[in-house]
């Protein structure tokens, strides 16, 4: 293949930024300078759909109505584990404005589903209105033969323990899930373990250590609470499906539903325009789609199933809970010697419980083993939940790791330079430290009074992950429209807004010119919301296309202007020539001047450009600033200041938002939510967002975010996301703090008033 | 939700011609009437989505003229109608100035959004929050079934003293305070006749009856809350802890009203909220605080005093020492 050579930017900012060279496909545009010699990109520009969404015109799933709409309810598991003899849906089924009864499915087929958790969803009902269908699926009757069952993780590794699933299970992970490894074992209810990649040999490395700690940490089970519930409107017309769903992955539902319809994927159709939230559990049909999709076949009419905010923190997903034990060594001037990791978690009925990769990546250390092993029980499946595993892998290990330093006499942040080979870190431990004032750190547990103030920093890791399987068309139009089409979704990070961005810088002109359709799989296909992938994966694509519709103008122009093409560029909104300023024409007259009616072209991400890079990985390290009220146990955050990278920035707004939002995310984890389990009935007794605890305004501190450029030179934006990153540090940060402040180290979240004054000897 | 009819009084007697039942004998399906009333709503419509009652109608009383005024007298005191808004108590001048710990506690109470709508008689008249009582998965004792599940259940918010029953915590943070000035609740009664029944008496503990938590009988309605005087000696303070800063629950509340002299203390009243089923008095804190006047080491005192009688269940200890500390800062608050 032709190659050309490209300069692009490479370096960080905050650091150095110097220049590299790389070989790249003819059809890849010219490198992009660093942000402030750019005018669209990296700036502050509003979103597009601001105004709708601020007025509510936007319309989300939940917003959509058809005619002739029939809506769906779903009949509930009584118990948490049980056979079902007999359902009885006569009564119902004879309830005037009722049209369709679905049964739910297992795995495994059976006439009617094994119950293994309690709000399993049994029985679909489609009726005219919801209030009828509540009616329908209160006359359902069912006979339960009910089981013993096991809820809380440590007595379900129990040998002696009720059995979840008597033969081995197999689950494959969701988009941007944690990855399942497959073909474990299983014994009793526990499955595994998962050893990752070990090296090196753990006994000669503790042995040559001179402080070794060993420690258990824990992390709750978190549901995902996205505004908008989980569901789906399916309208099963003879020529094909239309599907409007709350999803964070048009092209994923698209082709579930086909694969489970056996329709060819061309005849399915999947919309979602505005949507309310995701983080991670909105991957595929999900429960709601699949009994939405039965009833539209069965019905004829177009058939909306949304959950309940009950069926959403029961059945539509969590963050599995962890037990990590942590075996650390450290010779004193810092280095790490070895790393032994063992952890256990539930995902419920589902698989994905593990920590991650962090302690195996992060850091320096020439020995390491794992052994991370998932345990069933009779609750709710785990999802993909913003950064799976590594939010609680870096729970632990970054508390651990605040532990050695202490013991070793070495400050946090030094000890981290020691050990950490990420120069994005490094610069974020720099610039985040000044802007923090780190310095002024005091011995923990050193304040007096009742209310003790603590400061403590944690660092993460996220990969740089993006799918070539993301393409963008851009059309220009002779009537002067321009638009971005790709099937990609706005999970609500401003995806739209971005395109616009880059689109626009491409093309010279400005973002609110262009007419960005997107979340409509009728547009080329793109990846899902997971992993952080989407920013990676489809702006290069789009500003390709850009840049290949821009060659096909600059063909047709370039005649009328008596140049060379090839000497033509677009800024300013104008079409004009390098070497010659008075041979120009707008934009919009060279539109105009196309002998054809529209041009368009459509590019796919290439794989990352080859050479050299600064780190593999995105990192964040987050510094937080609180004070523990010592006779009431209360924490209150007064301050995260947090350092980002996510390669090059498109939208600092965009990108602060999302970072605040993972930011209260990960305060919330570490001193509210908590999915509650009643032990003796095995029923979830907070299901309500009045007692599942998630903070409130006053509850969030201020902000700071220093968000670094960081220029690795990988694809033609050079861009990655921030999505999960954002999400990871807080809680071991928070952790950190705690100790700081109070002296006394709680391994366990959420960080409680009942565990602070526990800690505190207090209660 | 299922369908109800709305029925608009306009008059008291109006209201209790259309009702014959509570929403504590739809819960535990004692009685057999199926008319409910409702002021601001809150709580019904709570009880209803949750799928625990399904009324099959629904009275409004709230646009019954005459329930909505707060007059203050210094000689009679304060009069809140059962209609008026925890927003309007928040904000009156009255209350600000001469019942302090009502002020604190009404600004305490659920969210602004939710204190424009919220009465006081309805926020009185409020079922507990306990997590098994509002679950439909659980039919507990105060619902008509056999079992407390808290008791040896997940009981991190419930009651620490007299939980032997029944170990919810009642609701309302603002009965704290209100319980602390002695208020009076006027109620009209099935006859037409009203009567003033003292706060410590109107609620119904479980032991006395674990169905309801107020002596309420269908067809009656609060139509007043009076608080007698104060004078400028009489000084009050009210604190709430939630597991969160924002709008919550309270997992310890406790209201203070001391009439103050010098180093002495004439008279005291305090409250515990969300310690047990209703709220409750410490006469054990209030005789200190007589004895000793108000001082760092009498309000430690009187603070350890409180939580005597304490009987923690597996989760909820923590509540003690809460209860605790700002019960001491609440007394101190006070000088």
């Amino acid at each position: 293949m032709e190659k050309k050579k490209i300069k692009m930017p490479y370096g960080i900012t905050g650091d150095k930024i110097s220049e590299v060279e790389r070989e790249v496909p003819m059809n890849e545009p010219e490198g992009w300078p660093v942000n402030a010699e750019l005018k669209h990109v990296g700036k502050r520009v509003k979103r597009l759909d601001a105004q709708a969404k601020v007025t509510g015109a936007a319309q989300y799933t939940s917003d959509i109505q058809l005619p002739g709409l029939l809506v769906g309810k779903m009949l509930l598991a009584a118990h948490p584990s049980a056979e079902i003899r007999a359902i009885d849906t006569s009564k119902a089924e004879s309830l005037r404005g009722v049209y369709g009864i679905h049964m739910m499915q297992n795995e495994e087929g059976e006439e009617y589903p094994k119950v293994r958790y309690a709000g399993q969803p049994i029985v679909a009902v489609a009726a005219t209105s919801e209030a009828i269908a509540e009616e329908a699926v209160a006359m359902i009757k069912v006979d339960y033969n009910t089981m013993p069952f096991v809820v809380d993780v440590e007595k379900a590794m129990d040998p002696e323990a009720p059995i979840v699933y008597e033969a081995p299970v197999e689950q494959t992970a969701s988009e941007g899930g944690e990855e399942i490894e497959s073909g474990l074992q299983l014994k009793g209810n526990v499955r595994g373990p998962n050893v990752g990649k070990p090296r090196g040999e753990l006994e000669p490395g503790f042995a040559s250590a001179d402080v070794v700690l060993e420690n258990t940490y824990r992390t709750q089970v978190q549901t995902h609470n996205a505004l908008e519930s989980h569901g789906m409107i399916v309208d099963w017309k003879p020529d094909g499906v239309t599907i409007y769903a709350s999803t964070q992955g048009t092209q994923g539902v698209r082709n579930e539903f086909a694969d489970l319809f056996e329709l060819p994927r061309s005849k399915v159709r999947v919309v979602v325009e505005f949507m309310g939230g995701g983080f991670g559990a909105k991957h595929g049909l999900g429960t709601h789609g699949v009994a939405a999709g039965h009833l539209a076949k069965k019905t004829g009419r177009p058939v909306k199933m949304m959950a309940t905010r009950k069926e959403e923190q029961i059945s539509q997903g969590n963050r599995p809970n962890s037990i990590q034990y942590l075996k650390v060594g450290v010779k004193k001037n810092g280095e790490l010697t070895a790393i032994e990791q063992k952890s256990h978690g539930t995902a419920g009925v589902g698989l994905g419980a593990g920590v991650g990769g962090v302690a195996q990546t992060m850091y320096t250390c020439p020995n390491f083993r794992t052994e991370q092993y998932d345990v069933f029980t009779h609750a709710g499946p785990g999802a993909a939940w913003r950064a799976p595993g590594a939010v609680q892998g870096i729970f632990g290990l970054e508390q651990i790791l605040d532990e050695l330093a202490e013991k070793i006499g070495m400050d946090p942040l030094a000890l981290r330079d020691k050990v950490d080979p990420s120069k994005v870190r490094k610069v974020g431990r720099k610039v985040g430290a000044e802007r923090f004032a780190w310095s002024r750190r005091k011995p923990a547990g050193s304040g007096t009074g009742v209310v003790k103030k603590g400061i403590g920093v944690a660092q993460s890791s996220w990969w740089r992950i993006h799918s070539t399987n993301a393409t963008a068309e851009v059309k220009i139009f002779k009537d002067g429209a321009i638009e971005v089409r790709s099937g990609v979704q706005d999970i609500g990070t401003g995806t739209k807004t971005i395109l616009a961005q880059v689109v626009a810088e491409e093309l010279g002109i400005t973002p609110e010119e262009i007419m960005v359709r997107i979340g409509d799989t009728l547009f080329p296909d793109a990846p899902g919301s997971g992993g952080s992938q989407v920013t990676a994966s489809i702006t290069p694509a789009a500003r390709n296309a850009a840049y290949q519709v821009k060659r096909k103008l600059f063909d047709m122009v370039a005649d009328q202007l008596e140049i060379d093409a090839s000497e033509l560029k677009a800024e300013n909104g104008q079409v004009i020539s390098t070497k010659d300023a008075s041979k120009k024409m707008t934009f919009r007259e060279a539109l105009a001047s196309m002998p054809v009616s529209q041009v368009s072209a459509t590019e796919s991400r290439t794989k990352e450009y080859a050479g050299e890079y600064l780190h593999w990985d995105l990192g964040s390290v987050q510094f937080v600033e609180l004070n523990v009220d010592t006779e009431t146990g209360m924490i209150k955050i007064d301050k995260v200041t947090a350092a980002h990278s996510c390669g090059r920035p498109i939208n600092i707004t965009q990108l602060e938002s999302q970072i605040n939002g993972g930011i209260i995310q990960g305060i919330s984890y570490a001193l509210y939510e908590d999915r509650i389990l009643d032990r003796n009935t095995g029923h979830m007794v907070n299901h309500t967002l009045d007692t599942y605890k998630v903070p409130y305004a006053m509850d969030i501190p201020e902000i700071d975010i220093a968000l670094m450029e960081d220029y690795n030179a990988k694809s033609s934006t050079d861009a990655y996301g921030i999505g999960e990153p954002s999400n990871i540090a807080t809680a071991a940060a928070i952790a950190n703090a705690v100790y700081n402040a109070i002296g006394v180290r709680i391994r366990e979240i959420p960080i409680t008033p009942a565990k602070v004054l526990a800690a505190l000897g207090k209660a | 939700m299922k369908k109800i009819s709305w029925y608009n009084a306009t008059t008291l007697q109006e209201a209790q011609q259309e009702v014959d039942a509570t929403a504590s004998s739809l819960l535990s399906g004692a009685g057999k009437g199926s008319a409910i009333l409702k002021s601001g709503g809150i709580d019904v419509l709570d009880l209803m989505k949750e799928g625990l009652i399904a009324p099959q109608k629904v009275v409004n009383i709230r646009n019954i003229p005459g329930l909505d005024k707060i007059e203050y007298n210094s000689k009679s005191g304060l009069r809140m109608g059962a209609n008026v808004t925890l927003s309007s108590i928040e904000k009156n001048n009255d209350v600000k100035t001469n019942y302090k710990a009502l002020q604190l506690a009404v600004a305490k109470a659920a969210t602004p959004q939710l204190r424009n709508m919220s009465t006081i008689g309805g926020n009185l008249g409020q079922r507990t929050r306990c997590w098994y009582f509002r679950s439909i998965d659980h039919e507990c004792l105060r619902k008509g079934g056999n079992t407390c599940f808290a008791k040896n259940g997940e009981n991190e918010y419930h009651a620490v003293i007299n939980n032997g029953t029944c170990a919810s915590v009642y609701a309302s943070s603002v009965a704290t305070a209100l319980m602390a000035y002695d208020a009076i609740i006027e109620i009209a009664g099935e006859n037409g006749q009203k009567r003033e029944v003292p706060i410590e008496e109107f609620f119904v503990t479980p032991y006395q009856d674990v169905r309801k938590e107020n002596v309420l009988k269908g067809g009656e309605i609060i139509t007043a809350l009076m608080l007698p005087s104060v004078n400028d000696k009489i000084k009050s303070h009210y604190i709430k802890q939630g597991a969160r800063q924002s709008y919550d629950w309270a997992l310890a509340d406790v209201a203070v009203v001391a009439e103050v002299s010098g180093k002495k203390c004439k008279d005291a009243k305090v409250v515990l909220g969300a310690a047990s089923p209703v709220p409750m008095r410490s006469k054990e804190a209030e005789s200190i605080l007589m004895r000793d006047g108000i001082n760092e080491s009498s309000a430690k005192l009187a603070a350890e005093a409180a939580m005597e009688k304490a009987t923690p269940l597996e989760k909820n200890g923590y509540k003690v020492a809460i209860f605790k500390a700002i019960l001491q800062r609440a007394i101190m608050k006070t000088v």
